[in-house]
C-alpha cells in the first residue's frame, strides 16, 4: 500500500488523474490529510464512497505511531519511530515556556561522518520519504503543541533534499498545514549545490553547523570541510540577503581547549564580516570514546559576550534531554539496527 | 542532492572506459584543467541525473584524467557510466576538494575505491615513506596492486573480508587496525571510503592512542 501522507498537491493529482477521479479529488485529499488530519481514507466523507474504495484498494493515508518515548526530567521527550526498510529514525520534542520544539530527522543514520555526532557512528541507512519526515510530527500526541519545527536530527538534511524540500513545501502551503516558514530551520554542514537550491526554493531559516573558522580543525571535526571548506560556504551565503523573516544563523558546539579562544572569536568576527547572522553557542555533549569535552561554562558565557561586543548576536543554547539521549548530537538507533 | 544547475561543467569525450574487476571500471578523458592530487570533480551523464563526486586516481602531470568507479545497479547515474564508450561524451566539473595536504611518512587507508586519492597523491610524487592499507572483498578489487606492490612492498597491506587464509589480512581494515602491532601514533593517518568505514577506523585508531589531529577523512557521500 502506498502511503498519502507526505505527497505534495501536484503528487496528490497525478495519484488521482490516473485513478480516473476528478481532479478537485486531489485538494479534497491533502484537505483531509494536513488540515483535518485525517487517520484513514474511510474518513474523507466529501469523496465519493466509489473514491474512497478505488483508493483504499491501493493506498493508506499510511501515518505510523512512534514504538518508544524517553522522557527527560526537563520535560523532554524522545519519540522513536519505525520507517521503511525495518529502520529507525528519532525526534526529540522540546517543550519550553510559550513554545515547543519539534527537532525531526531526515535520514536514518548519516553520511557525514562527524567526529562530534553520535548519529554517525551508525553509518548511513537511507533517506526519509516527505512522509516518514512529516509523520515525526504529525504522530506525537504534542503534535497541535508544537510551535517551531528543526530539521536537526538524525541525518544532513540537504543530503535528502528532495524530500525535505516536500515536506517544507507540505508544512508551508495553503493547501497543507500552513505553517509559517519562520517556524521552520533547516541545519545543514554546508552541502554548497544543494545549499543553494535550498535557497532559491525556500524561504524557511537555515542554520550552518560551522563549529570551527579554522581550515584544519574544521577537517578534523567534519570531513567534508575537504569538499566544502566552510569559507566557500560563507563566501555563497554572502551572494544572499537574509532578515529575520530569512535568518541564517550558525552553529558552534564547543569544545574544551579546541575551538573557545580569542583567537577563534577574532576569525569567526572576520569570516562572518557583512552577513546578519547570528551564532548559536552549543554545549557538547559527549558521546562515547570521543576525544573530546565541552568548554566550561564560564568560557561559553565569554566567548558569547566577546561575539556580542564585535556585534555578532550571539546566544547559548540551552541543553534539554541530555538524560535521555535527546540533546544536540545524540540522537541514534545504532542498537536497535544491529538487532535487526 | 546535487543538481548540474549549480555545478560548472565541461563536456569531455571519453578516451576509455575499462572494465578492471566485476562491477569495477576505470574512465578516462582528456584533462582540461591542472588539478592536485586528492581532488575530486563531479561526473555526469545527463543534466535529468544527479551529477556524482569521484576522486581523481591519475597522477597532476597526466594528459587523462583517471577516475575509479563501481556500478551500483540500483544507482541512476554508473549503470549508464559503465555503457560509455569511447568518443562518447560525459559531463565534468572542475576539480576541487582539499583532500590533498599530505604530511611526510603518511599511513593511507581506503576501502574499495577510496584507493583513488592516494593512487593520485602516490604517482605524483607527492607521498613519501607511505603504508597504505586497503580493505575489499575479494581479490579482484585490489585495484592497481601490480603497481602498488612494485611501489611500496610489505608496506602496501591488503586487507580481505572473503577471501580464505593465504597470503593477504583476512578481515576487513578496522579488523587489521585494531590489531596492528607497528601502528605508530605519531603518523598522520589519512581516510578515505564510505561513512561507516571511516568513522569506524577513525574510532579505532583515537583509542590506540593517535591523536585526533592527525586524522584526516574524506568521506563518499
Amino acid at each position: 500500500m502506498v502511503p498519502l501522507y507526505g505527497k505534495t498537491l501536484d503528487e496528490l493529482k497525478s495519484i488521482v488523474t490516473a485513478e480516473g477521479l476528478p481532479s478537485f479529488t486531489a485538494s479534497q485529499i491533502a484537505d483531509w490529510l494536513y488540515h483535518h488530519h485525517a487517520d484513514s481514507i474511510d474518513e474523507m466523507t466529501n469523496l465519493s464512497k466509489k473514491a474512497r474504495e478505488m483508493l483504499s484498494a491501493k493506498y493508506t493515508v499510511g501515518l505510523s505511531k512512534p514504538e518508544r518515548v524517553s522522557k527527560s526530567a526537563d520535560g523532554t521527550k524522545k519519540y522513536l519511530f519505525p520507517v521503511a526498510n525495518n529502520r529507525f529514525v528519532e525526534a526529540a520534542y522540546i517543550p519550553d515556556d510559550d513554545r515547543a520544539t519539534l527537532c525531526v530527522s531526515s535520514q536514518s543514520g548519516c553520511k557525514m561522518g562527524c567526529l562530534f555526532c553520535m548519529t554517525a557512528k551508525q553509518g548511513f541507512q537511507g533517506n526519509l520519504s516527505a512522509g516518514e519526515i512529516l509523520n515525526q510530527l504529525r504522530s506525537i500526541p504534542e503534535f497541535k503543541n508544537v510551535t517551531n519545527i528543526v530539521y536537526m536530527g538524525m541525518g544532513e538534511p540537504l543530503d535528502n533534499l528532495e524530500n525535505v524540500l516536500k515536506s517544507l513545501e507540505i508544512l508551508t502551503s495553503k493547501w497543507g498545514m500552513g505553517w509559517s516558514t519562520k517556524r521552520i530551520t533547516v541545519s545543514t554542514i554546508g552541502l554548497i549545490p544543494a545549499m543553494k537550491q535550498f535557497l532559491e526554493k525556500s524561504n524557511c531559516h537555515l542554520a550552518i553547523s560551522l563549529h570551527t573558522p579554522f581550515d584544519d580543525e574544521r577537517r578534523m571535526l567534519m570531513p567534508i570541510q575537504n569538499v566544502y571548506p566552510i569559507a566557500d560556504v560563507v563566501d555563497e551565503l554572502k551572494k544572499y540577503r537574509f532578515s529575520d523573516h530569512h535568518r541564517v544563523s550558525f552553529e558552534y558546539i564547543m569544545f574544551d581547549g579546541l575551538n573557545d579562544t580569542p583567537r577563534h572569536v577574532k576569525e569567526l568576527v572576520k569570516l562572518l564580516n557583512g552577513i546578519n547572522c547570528r551564532i548559536n553557542l552549543i554545549r557538547f555533549h559527549p558521546i562515547p570514546d570521543s576525544p573530546l569535552r565541552t568548554s566550561p561554562d564560564e568560557r561559553i558565557i565569554q566567548f558569547r559576550d566577546s561575539l556580542t561586543a564585535k556585534g555578532i548576536f550571539t546566544t547559548i543554547r540551552a541543553s534539554r534531554g541530555q538524560d535521555i539521549q535527546a540533546a544536540c548530537g545524540l540522537l541514534s538507533t545504532k542498537a536497535l539496527q544491529e538487532k535487526r | 542532492m546535487k543538481s548540474w544547475n549549480e555545478i560548472p561543467y565541461d563536456i569531455q569525450r571519453v578516451i576509455s572506459n575499462t572494465a578492471v574487476a566485476p562491477g569495477a571500471y576505470i574512465l578516462k578523458f582528456k584533462k582540461n584543467y591542472p588539478f592536485i592530487a586528492g581532488q575530486v570533480l563531479a561526473l555526469g551523464v545527463s543534466k535529468e541525473i544527479e551529477p556524482r563526486y569521484y576522486s581523481i586516481a591519475s597522477p597532476e602531470n597526466d594528459e587523462l584524467i583517471s577516475i575509479l568507479y563501481t556500478e551500483r545497479v540500483e544507482g541512476k547515474l554508473t549503470p549508464m557510466l559503465s555503457l560509455l564508450k569511447p568518443g562518447e561524451n560525459i559531463m565534468v566539473s572542475k576539480p576541487f576538494g582539499t583532500f590533498t595536504h599530505v604530511k611526510p611518512s603518511p599511513v593511507f587507508i581506503a576501502a574499495g575505491t577510496g584507493i583513488a586519492p592516494f593512487m593520485s597523491m602516490l604517482l605524483t610524487g607527492k607521498a613519501s615513506g607511505v603504508t597504505l592499507i586497503h580493505g575489499a572483498p575479494y581479490p579482484e578489487y585490489f585495484y592497481y596492486s601490480d603497481t602498488l606492490i612494485s611501489r611500496l612492498g610489505e608496506n602496501y597491506i591488503r586487507c580481505c573480508s572473503r577471501c580464505q587464509p593465504g597470503c593477504l589480512f583476512v578481515g576487513r581494515v578496522t579488523d587489521f587496525v585494531k590489531q596492528w602491532n607497528d601502528l605508530d601514533v605519531n603518523r598522520p593517518y589519512y581516510l578515505c571510503g564510505s561513512a561507516e568505514m571511516v568513522v569506524e577506523t577513525r574510532d579505532i585508531l583515537i583509542s590506540r592512542g593517535v591523536p585526533v589531529s592527525n586524522i584526516n577523512s574524506e568521506i563518499y557521500f
